[in-house]
């Protein structure tokens, strides 16, 4: 139990190379909260993915005792925050655990978009923000020209700037002061019936699930029964702990603390990030505001690549399900690639990363097919399906209209690429809601089909812009449009995998488009190959793959034998990274790739 | 077991060393200030004996002397080793020596003496018959060189091969039209017509790698000019009786073909392959590939690495790749013996696509089925 004012709660917000997860590995050597020989680098992301890839999915967090120059000693909490749109209510609920942010912003590069989207966030959340400047040693850091921008673009006072080194360490003494003076303490009541935020939760695999809050108010104690409010699920606490970032055991947590708890709760699907806890009995009645339920948004096909691998994925997607309440999944039937799931995810990077999951921690090779998202339809028996998947469209004479999920999409963009993004919401059949200025960038707000902005958007509105657009969307409504079903034939046998569903008008586009890449993506046979994209009967794209002219050995004698029969085993191989439709073989990444929409 | 006597027995003799390494060439070859012949001559010969040991009593169909540059060899220690060969086994009536020989002047001055060792066959590496060519191609000899060296071997030995390498960079169908009629017009019975192919490890591979070597002729350019070597050397009355061999009927390389129909081959000297069939199993032979290492262990008794036993399924890879380049194909029964022949279905559907065609119990690839050999025999052999 600590008191208040001697608790700091905060996240970081960062740009991904702008140094977060080195000024966290810093904020923790220097603070002696992990032994030196303990550091790694990089020791909030856990997952090998989430390394790699420089992203943070799952929430973390990290508990640091400080000894400020006041004479007193601090707790200061750090929250490691998820960074990307796709996991943007997990970031939203993150940001409402704690008060205050750090705003690391590289001296040589200046802020850049995904920043802006994170520091929205956080101002959302109400947070006192301490600008930090990071890599001041380097010859091409420019700090005025940044901290200018840091308040031109965001409009943050940016003279108390502190400027620091993560690398080196230089500052770092400084942060922690900034932190314990200029960042507010929580507030909340000892007293009060207890509040709790489930921030995040987790599974492990000799704990169970740990499920990580932030009490609001009131106390909570290991032996206490709580209940989660959203799913009216009670449980007793087994054990309380912050963590360091491993666990320490601690007897309670009262108002401002953030922690962990296991309670024998089976599956972290049992729990909700957002929910309030509370007592069960002199519990509270109101739950804290804003909690909304997880719902998948896109929708894809995994395959094994190996039709044997089908039990091993089940097990798996099993597994990865316990632990990621946001993905669903049920089984699925392919004329082309057999058993597997139609899988939900809250975005394409969710969708990647639980891809990418499931082929390393598994070890399994996996076709993933077209995105999709959840169409509407209304059959004329007045009965509403939901379509997960564009093969099970039904003969549209039974169907008496189609509706789409619709978003609405705030765009910051600088100036100079506004253009080009009003062409690409245009393209993406968007309309435009809002157009405003903040300085010099500007802010737009577009009406636009989610079906349109699952596969690339992201990655085009980064491209055109440079990476220098932030981009957030809400799900607004369903809205009837004129969709259709436009299938892919290959060699004139119909790839169910590929089928998607395309607005009337752009369908002509978008077959072209696919039709085009398909002929790029599937290598040379031995006879041509048509390739068409057609709605119902109709043809309205085709291309012809011509067949393969020449591949021949020219030399091959008594000493090439050995290494020639290596080649074919290497090519039998290959072949089991392809499908077979009909006599043409696929590769498995032509599933994925032939819907990114370069043009 | 034995099936490889319907390919024969031959042996192959490696000589490692170059003047100087080709820019094109993945062999094992190795450029070394002086060679102490003596030296190599007692190891060959120790090789000899030891695998002459093994394979008693068999009568040898062939030997062929590759490289490297065996044209380099004392003709002493060529006829110090055919000599050793007579004494080991028993020799075909028809035993052809091949020789394979750089054609410039130095060489052209050893091939009296060869031809007395006992060589009755030279494939020489004539590559082009464009002296512009043969600098890009890194070789030393000029296009007179070959061609007088060319004239000094007909007069030597019974027969004679060249190769020449094609689809090089910035050839035009026309330029190879024109080279290939000059070849047939000067050729004896045999020749050898190569497209180029870049290797991973060589340096026209490295060049590739780092975006140079330009003007190489696109698969389409490449599959023409292979069609315009087919209608030439048909024409001119030396069809392919494989791949990339061209001979008049009955002088194809009897010990070439020993490789492509599954016979037996010892391979002695650095990184020579051999196949061998010993009782009831068929041995993949390989020789320590670095030339020292290999003259160390061969003076010391064995100059092989740890022989592979190899599975059916194996023989059967190899009998698949190896038979289908010739024109003759292979043999259905041998590979239903070994068990895993491809199924009846896809013969069926690679004969429908005019790929292959099965007649008379051989299984042949067909002149659209040969050009992408590869391909076809991935689908057999899946």
């Amino acid at each position: 139990m600590t008191q208040l004012d001697r608790i700091r709660n905060f996240s970081i917000v960062a740009h991904i190379d702008h140094g977060k997860s080195t000024l966290a590995d810093r904020l923790i050597q220097m603070t002696g909260t992990v032994a030196e020989r303990d550091m790694k680098a990089q020791m909030l992301d856990s997952m090998d993915i989430e390394r790699e890839r420089g992203i943070t999915i799952k929430a973390n967090t990290v508990r640091i005792e400080y000894p400020a120059k006041d004479g007193n000693t601090y707790i200061l909490n750090l929250i490691d925050t998820p960074g990307h749109v796709d996991f943007a209510y997990e970031v939203s609920r993150s940001m409402r655990a704690v008060e205050g942010s750090l705003l690391v912003v590289d001296a040589s590069q200046g802020v850049e978009a995904q920043t802006l989207a994170n520091v929205y966030q956080a101002l959302d959340a109400g947070h006192e923000i301490v600008p930090v400047l990071n890599k001041i040693d380097l010859p091409a850091a420019e700090p005025d020209r940044v901290k200018a921008q840091i308040e031109d673009v965001i409009g943050l006072d940016a003279s108390d700037a502190v400027p620091i080194s993560a690398k080196s360490g230089m500052g770092i003494p400084d942060v922690l002061e900034a932190i314990v003076t200029r960042l507010p303490s929580p507030k909340g009541d000892r007293d009060a019936p207890l509040k709790a935020m489930l921030v995040d939760s987790w599974y492990d695999a000799y704990l169970g699930v740990v499920v990580m809050i932030r009490v609001m108010d009131g106390v909570i104690r290991k032996g206490d029964r709580v209940k989660m409010m959203q799913t009216g699920a009670v449980y007793g606490i087994d054990r309380l702990a912050v963590l360091k970032p491993q666990m320490v055991d601690i007897p309670e947590l009262g108002p401002g603390e953030i922690g962990v708890l296991t309670a024998s709760i089976k599956q972290v699907r049992d729990t909700r990030v957002g929910d309030t806890i509370t007592h069960e009995r002199k519990g509270t009645d109101t739950p804290l505001p804003g909690f909304k339920p997880a719902q998948p948004v896109v929708f894809c096909g995994l395959f094994p690549v190996d039709a044997n691998d089908f039990e091993a994925l089940r097990d798996a997607i099993e597994k990865l399900a316990l632990n990621d309440a946001s993905f669903s999944y049920e089984m699925e039937t392919s004329a082309a690639l057999g058993f597997g799931f139609r899988c939900g995810f809250l975005g394409l990077l969710h969708l990647e990363v639980i891809r990418d999951r499931l082929e390393r921690e598994y070890d399994l090779d996996l076709i993933t097919t077209a995105p999709s998202v959840v169409f509407k339809l209304h059959m004329k028996d007045g009965e509403v399906r939901d379509l997960h998947n564009p093969a099970d469209m039904p003969d549209l004479t039974y169907v008496e209209h189609i509706e789409e999920p619709r978003i609405k999409a705030t765009i910051m963009v600088p100036d100079e690429y506004l253009g080009d993004i009003l062409k690409l919401c245009q393209d993406r059949r968007g309309i435009q809601q809002d157009l405003s200025y903040a300085g010099s960038r500007a802010m737009v707000v577009y009406d636009l089909p989610l079906a349109e902005v699952v596969f690339d958007f992201y990655d085009r509105l980064k491209s055109v812009t440079k990476g220098y657009a932030s981009f957030d969307y809400t799900i607004s409504e369903y809205r009837e449009d004129n969709l259709v079903k436009m299938s892919i034939l290959v060699n004139d046998e119909p790839v169910d995998a590929l089928s998607m569903m395309v607005h009337r008008d752009r369908a002509e586009t978008r077959g072209r488009v696919m039709v085009e890449k398909l002929k790029e993506l599937i290598p040379r046979h031995m006879f041509k190959i048509p390739i068409q994209a057609a709605i119902g009967g109709r043809v309205i794209a085709r291309e012809t793959l011509s067949a393969m002219r020449k591949d021949v050995t020219a030399k091959c004698y008594g000493g090439d034998a050995s290494r020639k029969r290596k080649l074919l085993d290497k090519q039998k191989a290959g072949k089991k990274k392809m499908r077979q439709f009909g006599k043409v073989e696929i590769p498995q990444e032509a599933f994925i790739s032939a819907l990114k929409m370069d043009s | 077991m034995e099936d490889w006597r319907n390919g024969g027995f031959g042996l192959y003799l490696h000589w490692p060393f170059c003047q100087s390494k080709c820019p094109y060439c993945d062999f094992n070859s190795h450029v070394a200030a002086s060679v102490d012949q003596k030296r190599w001559e007692m190891a060959f010969l120790a090789e000899i004996d030891r695998i002459g040991a093994e394979t008693q009593g068999r009568v040898l169909n062939t030997v062929f002397f590759g490289g490297g540059t065996p044209s380099l060899m004392d003709p002493e220690l060529v006829a110090a080793i055919l000599e050793r060969v007579r004494s080991t086994w028993i020799m075909a009536n028809d035993l052809e020596v091949t020789l394979e020989a750089n054609p410039g002047s130095v060489e052209a001055g050893r091939f009296r003496g060869f031809s007395e060792a006992g060589v009755n066959r030279v494939s020489m590496g004539v590559q082009s018959l464009q002296d512009e060519h043969l600098r890009r191609l890194g070789r030393l000899h000029s296009v007179a060189d070959a061609k007088r060296a060319f004239d000094i071997a007909r007069s030597v030995f019974d027969r004679v091969s060249f190769d020449l390498i094609y689809a090089r960079q910035d050839q035009t169908l026309d330029d190879w039209r024109s080279e290939l009629g000059e070849a047939l017009s000067m050729a004896v019975d045999h020749l050898s017509l190569y497209q180029l192919t870049v290797e991973d490890g060589t340096a026209f591979g490295d060049r590739l790698a780092r975006g140079g070597l330009k003007g190489l002729p696109s698969d389409d350019l490449g599959a023409d000019m292979y069609a315009v070597t087919q209608d030439l050397c048909e024409a001119a009355g030396m069809p392919a009786y494989e791949v990339s061999n061209h001979a008049r009927p009955g002088a194809e390389s009897r010990h070439n073909r020993i490789y492509w129909q599954g016979g037996d081959y010892a391979g002695i000297g650095p990184g020579a392959h051999g196949r061998l069939t010993l009782g009831d199993v068929r041995w993949a032979t390989v020789a320590e590939r670095m030339p020292d290492a290999w003259l160390t262990r061969a003076e010391a008794g064995f100059g092989e690495l740890p022989r592979e036993a190899m599975t059916v399924g194996e023989q059967a890879d190899e009998y698949l790749i190896m038979g289908l380049r010739l024109s003759e194909g292979l043999e259905m029964a041998r590979l239903e013996r070994m068990q895993t022949a491809p199924a009846p279905a896809k013969i069926e559907e690679l004969t429908r696509m005019g790929m292959i065609e099965l007649t008379q119990g051989r299984l042949r690839a067909t002149a659209e089925g040969r050009i992408v050999l590869n391909s076809v025999i991935a689908a057999l052999a899946a």
